[in-house]
């Protein structure tokens, strides 16, 4: 259930998401009432340096750009962690400064080990 | 009691009046933005002219002053062409994605004492989910084209900003630490507090990894790779035209404005400056703004581009460690003083 | 009142976006639905004032990891996908199943005692300084110092994972 109170903070928010999405898709909209349409079937090809497009354009890539996905998921969790820890890093003190240093020294076994089987090469 | 009466109290005059000032803020951002991304282009084709001992646009207007209005024009007029294979929903859908996503990062940004448009606890957070937005603009435009150049740079365009963003969100975390807050109002007063006025000297290496990653984040030289003309003939937006080209155009200056911006809060005082300027009160600011604008344009003359293995290697493992290690020096030197 | 239409919007939108997201044959277009979805739910995460929750929504579920699922879904020979029936025949099954498992969870909802008050009410949250991150990291950081870090132990697992598997491919 909603509770009592309304996020007025984010009411300025909301109305700029709006704003910005219509004037997006206003000037779209504008562009296509005014502006020319004469398409034939050699404009509507994909780019591919004037030749006729070869086999398929949406190929199997690289097994890096999943491995960077998914590292990229564990490193932004720990980024997370340490947002609130720095806006009350200053209150703790001593005590938050040394269970964040162990968390960090756990993750970067996973870095060293991630960097040691070649993960953030690219060849 | 009827809908009606519920909906319409005593206070809803308040209330209107109170959304009417916020679209009138609004509408002054979003068009003070737009005009600074028209005139930031025609500022960098000048001032990289000139570095490279040319003169830049000359002909529309004197010294093509009207330049940008004359390309606003013509990319405005001109033809739409979409692939005839491409997925059209998604393909329309993109460059508005990448358009709201860079725009609505303005929202959270104080340009002066008392001037935001949504003070809000969490304004870095905010600043961080919408640019880890700007990574769909790219992939879906990508996918979206059905051609081999696009999908090749978007793939690869997202990887690089997805790597880069973790940097970015880690070389935050010491001007958070040294703030306490993550309301960016709260992190320019903090600076005005702090005897060296500004962030930049003691998060040095935060600042160092914050601007690299920022280039990076943007897709600006020497990290534009995903759009190297060379290579990927402009990389995810190539079957883009016209006014949908413009969007994309518009979203990388918009985002590099951004950057600086949040440069400018974070780690070099914002709105304050040595001394004030009467009537101007975001006159400091703008210097500031216009100071790393200039930067960014400065590296495109100087720098070449990074290879594809360079520039991930640079991201995870210089930077990352990089902002991990500014981190325990912050924690540190915030515990012995 | 107010409060009840936003709530009733994101309630409505994450139920309908919920259903494009299982309804769509292009898997991508099911991530974007998704993506929207996330959206509406940290406007949910705002109205119980939970701030950082509603950014962490955003940075991780919509910043993260369904980059992560575009990546996969990319991978996909969509041709395929897209040729198939959008509801299979144990579509008529699973909607009974679905609107009576509806049934039963609305007319016992109201049977389950409401959870003890808690110290750290909406008010509280309020009147703190910083708001919702910094009690969130007040707490985290004191009183649930173990599960956090089991956290980065669990971070240090999927590390592992993610390389040990993507270097079984990177092989064959």
């Amino acid at each position: 259930m909603p509770g009592k109170y309304i996020p007025s903070d984010y009411l300025p928010i909301l109305i700029f998401l709006m704003v910005a999405t219509a004037v997006g898709l206003g000037v779209l909209i504008a562009g296509s009432i005014f502006r020319l349409k004469r398409p034939y079937p050699e404009k509507l090809m994909p780019y591919e340096s004037g030749n006729l497009p070869v086999g398929e354009p949406r190929y199997r890539f690289s097994v890096r750009f999943y491995i960077i996905a998914m590292l990229f998921v564990v490193f932004d969790v720990e980024a997370v962690f340490l947002y609130p820890w720095a806006v009350v890093f200053g209150s703790i003190g001593f005590y938050a400064f040394v269970e964040m240093m162990v968390f960090i020294v756990i993750l970067v076994v996973g870095y060293v080990y991630a960097w040691k089987k070649e993960a953030f090469n690219w060849d | 009691m009827s809908i009606f009466e519920t909906i319409i109290q005593p206070d809803t005059f308040d209330v209107l009046i109170k959304i009417g000032i916020i679209l009138l803020k609004i509408v002054i951002v979003v068009a003070a933005a737009m005009l600074h991304v028209m005139y930031a282009t025609y500022f960098e084709r000048k001032s990289i002219g000139h570095m490279q001992v040319r003169l830049g646009p000359m002909e529309v207007g004197p010294h093509g002053v009207l330049q940008p209005i004359a390309d606003g024009v013509k990319l405005f007029f001109k033809e739409d062409i979409i692939p005839a294979d491409a997925d059209k929903p998604v393909f329309y859908i993109a460059p508005v994605i990448s358009l709201v996503a860079a725009l609505s990062s303005l929202s959270v940004i104080p340009f002066f004492k008392g001037f935001v448009i949504a003070n809000i606890n969490i304004g870095l957070l905010f600043i961080l989910a919408m640019s880890s937005l700007g990574a769909y603009g790219i992939i879906i435009s990508g996918w979206a084209s059905n051609s081999k150049y696009s999908f090749l740079g978007g793939l690869r365009s997202s990887a690089q900003v997805i790597s880069y963003e973790i940097a970015m969100g880690l070389s935050l975390v010491g001007v958070m630490m040294m703030a306490g807050s993550l309301n960016i109002s709260d992190i320019v007063n903090a600076q005005a507090a702090y005897p060296l006025r500004v962030y930049a000297i003691p998060q040095m290496l935060g600042f160092f990894v914050f601007m690299v990653a920022g280039i990076a984040e943007t897709n600006r030289a020497p990290f534009d790779l995903p759009e190297a003309e060379s290579e990927l003939v402009a990389g995810y937006f190539v079957e883009y035209s016209g006014i949908r080209f413009a969007m994309f155009y518009l979203s990388e200056y918009i985002g590099m404005i951004v950057i600086s911006l949040i440069a400018v809060v974070c780690f070099l005082g914002g709105w304050s400056g040595p001394f004030d300027i009467p009537y101007v009160p975001f006159a400091w600011l703008l210097l500031k703004v216009y100071f790393f604008i200039f930067f960014y344009y400065w590296i495109r003359a100087t720098l070449p581009r990074y290879r594809y293995d360079q520039l991930m290697s640079l991201g995870w493992k210089l930077l990352i460690p990089l902002a991990l290690l500014n981190i325990v020096i912050t924690g540190i030197a915030k515990l012995m003083l | 009142m107010l409060a009840e239409i936003f709530f009733a919007y994101f309630a409505v939108v994450i139920v309908l976006t919920s259903i494009l997201v299982i309804a769509s044959r292009n898997p991508v277009h099911s991530v974007l639905w998704m993506l929207l979805l996330f959206f509406h739910i940290a406007g949910l995460y705002l109205m119980l004032d939970a701030e950082f929750l509603a950014a962490i929504q955003i940075i991780i579920y919509a910043g993260a990891i369904l980059v992560l699922f575009l990546f996969v879904v990319l991978l996909l020979n969509l041709k395929e996908e897209i040729k198939g029936r959008p509801f299979s025949r144990i579509f008529v099954i699973a909607l009974v199943l679905a609107i009576g498992m509806a049934v039963v969870i609305s007319s016992t909802m109201k049977l389950l005692p409401p959870g003890p008050v808690g110290q750290y009410s909406m008010d509280m949250i309020r009147a703190t300084k910083g708001g919702n991150s910094s009690i969130i990291g007040r707490v985290m950081y004191t009183e649930f110092l173990f599960p956090f870090e089991i956290a980065s132990t669990i971070l240090l697992v999927a590390i592992i994972g993610a390389i040990v598997l993507a270097k079984k491919r990177l092989r064959s």
